[in-house]
Order: C-alpha cells, then structure tokens, then sequence
C-alpha cells in the first residue's frame, strides 16, 4: 500500500498544493488533504489551539485533527523564506511545532525546512530530504520535482491571468475548464486585499469574494497582481518582514497609486499580529486617496453571514453612488 | 538644542538621559506609563497591536505634547514587529499632527553607514566620535549598576523583615546614580547604592521559593507594563529571577554555572530548533534551565497577541510537562488589573508552594 501522505487544506495550501500534490503523486505517494473548511473542522481546531493563537492557526489546528487517521504522514515543512527576502510570520515558522508538541496522538510529521535563503539550489534540496523519507532515488525525486515545479509555474500564471487560487487549482485538474461562471454585469472592480489562507477559504470569509462577484463585481485579489510591480510601490523605508504581509501592504499602495480599482477590501483576521500594522498602515495611505474607498473587514471564529453583508452592501452601495455622481459630474 | 525623546524601560532612562545630555541635546524624559499613556496609547494604535506597541504610543503622545521632536529608538529586523514600530510610530504622529521625526538605530553591525550618519544627526554638540565613545562608556556603566540594583532587589525583598523596606531604599539609592557623572563617581554611587541596599534588614536563612521569569522583553523590563508582577511575587515571598536584563543575559551567569555550559538556545533546540523572532525561543530555552536548576516555578509574560510569545506557549505546555515545572503564562493587555493577577499569583505562589512540601507530580499550567 503506498504511503498517505496528509496536507492539511489551509495556510499554505492555496499557495502551494498544486505543487505539492504533483511532487508527491509523482513520488506515487497518495495525497489525502482535509478538504474545505466547516464549521465541525472550526470548532476542533478552537476546542484544541491555545486560546489567544489567531483564528487561521486555530483553524490549521482544526484541519490537522482531522487527518489523524487517515494519514501515515502530514506535511507541515518549515518554510522560512521562498524568496530570498521577506520570511514568514513567526506562527509559520514554528507550526511543526506547535502541531507536535500542541496535540498529541499525530502521525510523524514532516517538517523539512525551506530556506531559499541558503544558498543555491536549496529548495531542491529540502525536496529531496523529502522524497528520501520514502526511500527513493535521487534521479526519481528530482524528475518529480521539475514536474511538481512546472504545474506551480502554470499555477501562477493561471493566477496571473484573473483566476483565483482555487479556480486555477480546478482548472490544472481539468474539473472546470471555464472557471468564471459569473457574468459582470456592472463595471466595479474590487480589490480584496489578504492573506490567501483568509480570502480564499469559502467558510472563514464567509464568502465575502463570492458574495461581491454575486453582486456582479469583479474581483482581484493578491495573486492577480505581478509580485515585482507591487514590491516597487513600498513607500516605507523598511519592507515588512513578513512574505503575506508585505504582499498585502504593497498591494494596496500599488493599487492606491495606479487606480484601477473602485474600491479595497483589506480582509483580516482576530488575533493577527502582523495584520494589525498592516491594517494601519493601510488606513493612513488612504486617506490620501480619498477616490478609492476603503474598508477593513476583521473576521474571527464568530462571524455572522449577516454582519457581513450587510457591511458589504453598504460599501457596495456608497461605492455605486460615488461612481454615478463623478460620472454625471464630468460628461464625456 | 533639539529636543529628544525615547522609550521608557524600567529604570534605564537614567542611563540614555545622562548620554543624550552629552551629545547635546535637551531630554524630555519619558513619563511612567500610568493610566493617560494607556488611554492615548489604545486611542492612536490599531486594535490588535502588541501591549508594548501601545504604551510606547502612548508615551510618545505625552512627550510630544511636552515638546519633543525627535525620537530615538532601535529597531532590529527580527520577524516580531518591534522592528517596524518606528514607522508606524512616525505615521501615527504625524497623522494625529505632531511633526516628530523618528530615528529608528539598526544594528550597526549590518547597516554601519546608516549607524553612524544617525550617531552624527543626535550627535548635537559635535562630539569628536572618540568622545562619544566615552560618553556611551559611561551610560553602559550606570546601566550595569541599574541593573545589579534591581538583580538586588529580588532576591532582598522575599527575605525582608519590613514589608516594603527593600523597594523603599531602592527608590532611594537609584537617585544617587543619577546624580553621578564621571565614570569614577558613577563607580563610587553604584558601589554605595549596591552597599546600602544590601543593608535593608532581612533573614538570609529564610526558605523561600524560586520563580524564573521568561517572555517579551519590554513587559519583563518595564515593571509599569507587568502591573509590577516582580514586587508583588516577592511581597508573597518569592525569588524572581528575571531571565533578561538590558545589559545582557551574559553577565549573570548564576544559572549557566550550575547547569553545566547548556546554552538557552541549545536547551531550546528539541522543542523549537529555530529562532521564530522576538524572544520566543528564548522563554522556552529559560524555562528548561529554570527547570534544570531546580526552581520552583516559571511565569512567562507575554502582550496579548505577540505573535513568537503564542507559539512558545503552544510549547510550553509539553516543556512543563516533561522538565516537570509548573508554568504560568499571563497575556498582558490594557484591560489586566492588578487586582485579578495578584489572585491568580497567590494561587500559582500556593500550587508551587504544596508540590515543593509534597512533591507529587501535580503539575499544571495556567494560561490567562
Ligand atoms: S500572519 Fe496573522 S493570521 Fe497569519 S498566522 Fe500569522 S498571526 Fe496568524
Ligand atoms: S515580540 Fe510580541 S510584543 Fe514584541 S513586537 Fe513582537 S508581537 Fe509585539
């Protein structure tokens, strides 16, 4: 029987899986993740991560839980920095941690560190201890990796081209070949600013992406915007530390400055550290923008469906009014 | 003459007043952080920032209105967000209307250029750098003494034979390092003031029980911001032994010597083999050799939300389980009483106190 090797569907999952689950297929290793968020998956993960920990690593927690008998492994790697610049949140950088030493009871973890910052070559590396785990040549590891490393380029382009991480995801597994159901009926662009494991996850967002493009607005998020383009827009003297953080708080001065958008959402979750000067650092540039509104949307383990879209359709709506007052005011 | 502001921690402010004095400049000395500095400090800061983050917020709000106009401050680049607070201090400041300039000191072994273009800017009255170099001597010394003063008070105030009479004379002696200016009088005042601590009247022979504190280093160093957790420890006849000191870890090395040469990040390493920013490594690595020296307890102090703090806590709970030493962990924000910590201190002080007379393996943690 091959070996089951469980990656937990949240935090990394919408920026790496596709790679992942390549890499370890490959292997012919079988992946088992922990599929989409409900609220049975929230509550475990709540009942069992330390109470002042942040909602997205509650929740890690939760999906974690949920794998315990259906995998002989997880993959919780330590991945520190991909771009040899900016690392990750602390809570990422000591997850296998907390998993191994918070919950008792899981299968071995995986926890390969990934460091670009060392040196040449030191992400194969990392994928090689990995595939060495399973007792497997170089030659056939390295063949995995080139694949696994090709379908995470065409993810990223799908992404570039307008999708969202999880209609690329279902585009490179062939199950929906138009990802774009929605028709856009209005001419509004939203931007929804976030981390991936918050925007894109259906339940903690109480759908918020899905609810806009409902109300027939177009959507761009993070992973639409080219990563060199927003890292030139920083206007602080200093880049934030963190790779999610940095994107997020870059994004929106990119997009404050270029235009192009209608309105920005920025997403953040209860108990976030670094979200709470991402936050305020947003909401004091746009002050000096006052033609693209702003909001901040704080979501925890309690929020309402209705809370939400109530707040949304006002936002919605002031955004519409604004727009038809400067149309009828500047005539063509 | 500019004048310039920088955060307050604990006692050391005697220290950078005497050197920014030097360089000359005109030093609006940051208040205590008492209930106004929390209340502008929650006004102007995002919600969910860091304990520390507020009250230095807080604080710069008083000393601006005073007339500061330039804060000097560190910043380091460890994932934690200590490192940005300049910047984001600078844009609260200035959007709230105080045209404050922030000088935000890098470590000067990886931007040296920038270090010494910062030293040049606060360096008001043209000292020579040699000069200057002596000036810092001299704040190092009196921050050495600062802190020896306070190590003193630990240990005095559990065995003292009047209540309050060890933080009394402390109060009292600490003025007389501040009056000391040349290196041979800072000497002289240090050596007087440790003198005369060590004369408050006390039972050495007392028992009394032994707690390592571990956490963020701004809530262990600022007693103002841990609601004064040290004195009240030691009123209820606790040892603290505080696992960080600005003058450095390496000076005091009472417990590496027992321990043999196990290094906090070596006694860290089979719990959390990196450093995950700020001090969280460290209050794990502290608590294992707290453990290894036979302490009673450990209390970790952590701002409510510190990202590296959560993730040591996570650990912490299989480090108390298997080094077999109770932990207590407080999440410290702007609505913690004194009043609920001494109750839940009183019950920790009283758990530890019946596993050392029983030693039966009934041992928790506490979070809060
Ligand atoms: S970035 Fe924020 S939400 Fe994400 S793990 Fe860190 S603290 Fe939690
Ligand atoms: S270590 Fe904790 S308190 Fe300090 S900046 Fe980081 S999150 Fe804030």
């Amino acid at each position: 029987m091959a070996a089951r090797v469980g990656i937990p569907s949240s935090l990394f999952y919408y920026v790496h899986f596709p790679m992942w689950q390549t890499f370890f297929s490959e292997l012919g290793v079988e992946v088992v993740t922990s599929g989409q968020t409900t609220k049975g998956l929230l509550d475990q993960g709540v009942r069992e991560a330390l109470a002042d920990a942040c909602v997205p690593i509650k929740l890690f927690f939760g999906h974690v839980i949920s794998l315990k008998d259906s995998a002989d492994y997880l993959f919780i790697p330590r991945i520190v920095c991909l771009n040899r610049k900016t690392i990750y949140c602390p809570k990422f950088l000591g997850l296998p941690d907390m998993i191994r030493h918070g919950l008792t009871g899981m299968p071995p973890i995986i926890d390969v560190q990934m460091d670009s910052r060392q040196g040449f070559a030191s992400l194969w590396k990392s994928y090689l201890k990995i595939g060495r785990i399973f007792g497997l040549g170089k030659g056939r590891i390295f063949m995995a990796y080139l694949k696994a490393y090709m379908v995470a380029r065409r993810f990223q382009s799908l992404m570039r081209s307008g999708l969202h991480p999880p209609e690329a995801m279902a585009v490179l597994s062939g199950k929906e070949n138009i990802a774009d159901p929605v028709d856009y009926n209005g001419d509004l662009t939203f931007a929804v600013l976030g981390y991936p494991y918050e925007v894109h996850d259906q339940f903690i967002s109480v759908g918020l992406v899905k609810k806009l493009k409902k109300m027939g607005i177009r959507v761009i998020t993070i992973e639409n915007l080219s990563p060199r383009k927003i890292s030139r827009a920083n206007i602080l003297d200093k880049n934030m530390f963190w790779t999610f953080s940095d994107l997020a708080l870059n994004a929106a001065y990119y997009l404050f400055k270029e235009g192009g958008v209608d309105g920005i959402i920025h997403l953040t979750a209860f108990g976030c550290g670094p979200d709470s000067m991402v936050d305020k650092f947003m909401e004091i540039s746009s002050r000096d923008y006052p033609e693209i509104p702003f909001m901040s949307v704080t979501i925890d383990e309690h929020t309402g469906d209705a809370g939400i879209s109530t707040r949304l359709e006002a936002f919605v709506d002031m955004v519409k009014r604004r727009k038809e007052v400067k149309n009828n005011s500047c005539p063509r | 003459m500019p004048k310039v502001t920088f955060p307050r921690m604990g006692e050391s402010y005697r220290a950078f007043r005497m050197l920014m004095n030097d360089l000359g400049n005109e030093v609006i000395i940051p208040p205590r952080p008492n209930k106004k500095t929390l209340d502008f400090g929650v006004r102007y800061s995002p919600e969910f920032a860091c304990l520390p983050l507020k009250i230095l917020t807080g604080t710069y709000v008083e000393t601006c209105m005073s007339g500061a106009e330039l804060i000097i401050t560190s910043g380091g680049s460890g994932p934690c967000r200590a490192g940005l607070y300049g910047q984001l201090h600078k844009k609260i400041l200035n959007s709230i209307g105080f045209p404050v300039d922030i000088i935000v000191f890098e470590a000067p072994k990886s931007h040296p250029i920038d270090f010494l273009r910062k030293v040049k800017r606060v360096n008001s009255s043209r000292l020579s750098y040699l000069a200057i170099w002596e000036c810092v001597k001299r704040g190092w010394e009196k921050l050495k003494y600062l802190d020896d003063l306070e190590k003193t008070t630990h240990a005095l105030r559990p065995r003292e034979l009047k209540k309050g009479s060890t933080t009394k004379v402390y109060r009292e002696v600490l003025e007389w390092i501040d009056g000391a200016y040349a290196m041979k009088e800072i000497h002289e005042a240090g050596k007087e003031a440790l003198n005369t601590l060590k004369l408050v009247p006390h039972d050495t022979r007392r028992a009394v029980l032994r707690v390592g504190i571990v956490g963020e280093i701004y809530v262990l160093l600022e007693p103002a911001s841990n609601l004064e957790i040290e004195e009240t420890l030691g009123n209820l006849g606790v040892e603290v032994h505080r696992s960080m000191f600005l003058t450095g870890w390496t000076r005091d090395n009472t417990v590496k010597e027992t321990s043999g040469i196990l290094s906090v990040k070596e006694a860290a390493m089979p719990y959390i083999p990196l450093c995950i920013g700020g001090h969280g490594r460290e209050s794990v690595g502290h608590t294992i050799l707290y453990a290894r020296d036979g302490f009673d307890g450990v209390i970790q102090m952590a701002p409510f939300t510190c990202i590296p703090e959560i993730v040591a806590r996570t650990i912490l709970t299989r480090v108390s389980r298997e080094h077999n030493i109770p932990v207590l962990t407080f999440f410290l924000d702007e609505q913690t009483g004194k009043a609920g910590m001494s109750t839940r201190l009183e019950a920790f002080v009283d758990l530890i106190r019946r596993k050392k007379n029983a030693p039966v393996s009934d041992n928790r943690i506490i979070v809060g």
